[in-house]
């Protein structure tokens, strides 16, 4: 097996050395009855160009080369090439957590800049060293909510992904923490007066997303008064990170989850992604997942260590404040250097070049279908309603090599043939206009 | 310290060399620098502020404005300051430090797949479905389990998808069992996932030789337990040999045995925990399977089941449509995802091109392998270093630091005088259940070749002597590093979280 450094004259000696007649001895204490005696069914051993050729196929099989037109929580932008030459250093990739803070400063520095830069963007005072991705972001949003409060209940608005609120019913279901769901009104938005209705002196903390699911961008300042006045804590979610180029950052919530995909992750058939959670100081003893902590070595040289540990399972075990131990370190690198490529400038003028294609594409679908929620501002997405089923105007967008908007129906069956789309920097006028067309009754 | 020491007399794996300074990046940005450049828009251009409102952003405060090559620089000047397995062997008992196959790296970024949006249609996703469908074919043979989803992103996520089928099962079957039994000798992550399941966690003493003690199981378990998380091989290394009792006292009373997988380098091709009487468990692609560690993640943590699991298994599950392959939603008594989408599917693609690298003989031999290695060191350091338990050692072995510690010299001293030997510590400290939290946690895996572990076990010999004739050199250790000893204690009282500029 070409993986394993050794010849057979190097394990006989070492067997030797070890005083095993043969490798068997080795294994000898596992009961008889449950020493595995057939080969294992699976493929191999393959030579690299016939693994190459498998996934080939496998590739061929997919979407290659097709429009994107689809959004929903995972994002189509472009990767500037940087990412994969220094993410594919060995250093990088194939270390381990940087528990070992003399021998791990490049990666300690690089989180440091990521929680940087992911305060920057969000606009709170502290941000942790990632989570695994928005869906389980939210949910430990909303538990470290219920810390800080010591109440119980959620109100979580109905335009927040429905995979992340499930996710948060799953993680909900065992700890006692009952959760109430809050509808939108015309323009897409929060209904103010039923977030108002639901939020109780039990209500730990109000979820939301914005930009939202349907795209439109809520307002989370008047949604922050109402929490607010209750004693309410305010989670704000945000799946289009890129949406923080142009879009002022929800600076009045207590807690942000976000998902960093936008920057520079591939889509990836769903992950490895990247979360994140950020707060002010005050909470920070109760944010889960790891901290990078800036400090000084015994000379004085400044030096990065993982810190505020003992939050964690570790030490903690039952009383953790998360389970997470792993956590999504090389994708935050990949976040850290998308983040550093296009900066302070080059973030705002990819936004806005995405605010340009999607306000595109919203004009062109209005000519042929009803574009939903037009009251209130969004990014690069929207919701279009059709007379016909949403799913087979998607399904026969493929032969023109363009991947249409998500279909509603199965999450929100009120908004009838609707679907989401999204438009992205990615996404060419000419596969917009072939997409306005497709739409048509 | 006397500047008379020659710390460096007996290393024999490195040497100096010079390692670049370089700060944070915000620190080299200034006005009017740029590392992009957009290509230009083909739709008319809009008026932001018109559009958005009061939701305008106007500035991105102190986000970096740097060249591309100053990017290239600053990153790989940080790289350098990283252990990484590329350098050497990385000895850290239970996380499975194996070599990064390069092919996987190169089939996952293959269009097709590392473009493919995860809601793309089922009729252009066939390739992405046939990967988790031939990946949860193989594992489901290696362990010896029925049925199993890909979906938990990392271990301990795989930990409490698994506990929530086990509290799923008996929810159904409405019996209100309460409590889940979890040995001293456990990682953190086993209580603290009890805990968010909603159990009450009992501690179970382990016996002298670092096993589960069959008479402590059988007077502690009864119908107000769930389950027993085990790891097996334990934390110790050490394969369970009565696991066959510990199943069926499990299930002679109703409860479940869970099986924490962190161990599974050790059984591959081996031992099939659905043989040995395991109802639930969790592998880690990031360890067993090689998919990298990334310096922490990303992970995937893949549960395999027994059938009578399965009706509660995350939704969705992959099923046979005709001669596609698609995902079912209908899953009623499902626990409900426990993350959007489907996993991390890069790390499916790298352990099914793992797989397929080593096929059944290549992955026998890798156990082997690792299991042959740990005990050689064994061998080779059990006459300087105590032994805590004398049970056979499988793919680590777990010394103390009780002969040093005479000397005032702890296992996380020995840890930091090893990086001056050109390697990374073991794990420290763990698992509490050797004395006076001492414990030398080693797990070479299958990578190394002899001469690699010669080299560290010269090394931890040699610290052995260092320990007895000079233990300044280890207690003031590393030497070598770009960075001594950090002040860990000031970062805790006054955190620095970020970077702020100068006022």
């Amino acid at each position: 097996m070409r993986y394993l450094p050794k010849s057979p004259a190097d394990r006989a000696e070492m067997l030797r050395e070890i005083g095993a007649a043969n490798i068997d001895e080795l294994f000898s204490h596992i009961p008889a009855e449950y020493r595995f005696k057939r080969d294992l069914k699976v493929p191999g051993q393959f030579s690299e160009s016939e693994i190459i050729d498998y996934f080939k196929e496998r590739s061929s099989e997919m979407a290659a080369g097709y429009g994107i037109m689809l959004g929903a929580g995972a994002y189509y932008h472009y990767r500037p090439v940087i990412i994969d030459s220094l993410i594919s250093r060995g250093e990088f990739f194939t270390a381990y957590t940087p528990y070992q803070a003399e021998i791990s400063q490049g990666t300690l520095q690089a989180i440091f800049e990521f929680q940087t830069m992911i305060c920057e963007l969000t606009g709170m005072e502290v941000a942790n060293a990632s989570l695994y991705d928005l869906s389980t972001g939210v949910a430990e949003g909303v538990m470290m909510a219920h810390r800080v409060t010591g109440r119980s209940e959620t109100v979580i608005a109905k335009s927040v992904h429905p995979e992340h609120r499930e996710v948060l019913g799953t993680y909900a279901q065992y700890m006692e923490m009952p959760i109430h769901e809050v509808g939108f009104g015309e323009n897409g938005r929060v209904d103010l007066a039923k977030l108002d209705a639901a939020i109780t002196d039990k209500t730990a903390c109000v979820v939301i997303q914005s930009p939202n699911f349907f795209g439109t961008i809520e307002d989370v300042a008047a949604i922050a008064e109402i929490a607010h006045k209750k004693g309410a804590l305010l989670v704000v979610s945000i799946a289009e990170a890129l949406s923080l180029g142009i879009v002022k950052p929800p600076a009045e919530a207590d807690i942000v989850t976000m998902e960093a995909q936008s920057f520079g992750v591939p889509l990836g058939f769903g992950g490895p992604y990247v979360g994140v959670i950020a707060t002010g100081e005050k909470f920070v003893r109760q944010m889960p997942g790891r901290l990078v902590g800036q400090t000084v070595d015994k000379q004085g040289k400044r030096g990065f260590v993982l810190t505020l540990s003992t939050r964690e399972q570790h030490i903690r075990r039952e009383k953790a404040t998360s389970n997470i131990c792993t956590n999504q370190g090389l994708i935050a690198l990949v976040a850290t250097i998308y983040m550093t490529i296009y900066g302070r400038e080059g973030l705002k003028d990819l936004a806005k070049q995405n605010l340009a294609k999607a306000d595109y594409a919203a004009k062109e679908f209005a000519k042929n279908a009803k574009v939903l929620f037009g009251g209130a501002p969004r990014f690069n997405e929207f919701v279009v309603q059709t007379s016909g089923d949403a799913k087979a105007i998607s399904d026969k967008l493929l032969d023109q090599k363009i991947v249409g908007g998500l279909p509603l129906k199965k999450f929100y069956p009120e908004l009838g043939n609707a679907a989401v789309w999204c438009a992205t920097e990615l996404v060419t006028k000419a596969q917009i206009d072939l997409a306005a067309k497709a739409v048509r009754a | 310290m006397s500047e008379k020491k020659n710390f460096n007399a007996n290393i024999k794996k490195v040497s100096k060399h010079i390692s670049q300074n370089e700060g944070l990046i915000f620190e080299r940005s200034s006005k009017g620098k740029a590392g992009y450049r957009l290509a230009p828009l083909d739709v008319p251009e809009v008026d932001a502020a018109k559009l958005l409102g009061g939701s305008l952003r106007e500035d991105l405060g102190n986000m970096p404005e740097v060249s591309e090559f100053e990017i290239i620089r600053h990153f790989t000047r940080l790289s350098t300051w990283n252990y990484a397995i590329d350098l050497g062997m990385y000895p850290l008992g239970s996380c499975t430090m194996k070599y990064n196959a390069r092919v996987n790296e190169v089939v996952v970024r293959m269009d097709g797949l590392a473009n493919a949006h995860p809601y793309l249609p089922e009729k252009v996703a066939q390739g992405a479905l046939r990967v988790m469908k031939d990946l949860s074919d193989g594992l489901l043979d290696i362990t010896g389990m029925d049925a199993i989803t890909l979906q938990p992103a990392a271990g301990a996520h795989g930990e409490m998808t698994g506990m929530m089928l086990v509290r799923a099962y008996f929810d159904d079957k409405k019996e209100n069992r309460r409590k889940v039994l979890i040995p001293d000798s456990a990682h953190g992550t086993n209580p603290a996932t009890a805990a968010m399941c909603g159990y009450e966690v009992e501690n179970l003493k382990s016996n002298a030789k670092g096993m589960v003690d069959i008479a402590a199981l059988d007077a502690q378990m009864n119908d107000n337990v769930a389950a027993l998380m085990l790891t097996n091989p334990n934390t110790l290394g050490v394969f369970e040999e009565e696991i066959h009792k510990i199943a069926d006292l499990m299930h002679a009373k109703g409860g479940m045995l869970y099986m924490d997988g962190a161990n599974m380098n050790a059984l591959v091709g081996k031992a099939r925990p659905g043989d040995f009487g395991v109802d639930v468990m969790h592998l880690n692609l990031h360890k067993t399977f090689s998919t990298p560690h990334g310096g922490g993640g990303p992970g995937s943590g893949p549960v395999a089941i027994k059938k009578h699991l399965e009706p509660f298994l995350p939704s969705p599950v992959i099923v046979k449509k005709g001669d596609a392959l698609a995902f079912d939603y209908e899953r009623p008594k499902s626990i409900g995802r426990v993350k959007a989408y489907y996993g991390n599917f890069g790390m499916h693609v790298r352990a099914l091109a793992y797989i397929m690298a080593n096929g059944p003989d290549g992955l026998r031999q890798t156990t082997e392998d690792a299991v042959m290695n740990a005990n050689y060191i064994r061998k080779k350091l059990e006459d300087v270093y105590e032994l805590p338990f004398k049970s056979p050692s499988m793919h680590e072995v777990i010394l103390s630091h009780r002969l040093q510690a005479v000397n005032g010299v702890k296992t996380g001293d020995i840890a930091k005088r090893l990086i001056d030997y050109g390697f990374h510590p073991y794990t420290t400290a763990f698992p509490l259940t050797v004395a006076d939290h001492g414990a030398i946690m080693i797990e070479p895996t299958e990578s190394e070749p002899k001469e690699e572990l010669d080299l560290f076990i010269d090394a931890m010999r040699n610290i052995a002597r260092e320990a007895q004739e000079d233990p300044d050199i280890i207690l003031n250790a590393p030497h070598n590093a770009r960075v001594e000893r950090m002040d860990e204690v000031t970062a805790n009282r006054k955190p620095v979280l970020r970077w702020k500029p100068n006022p």
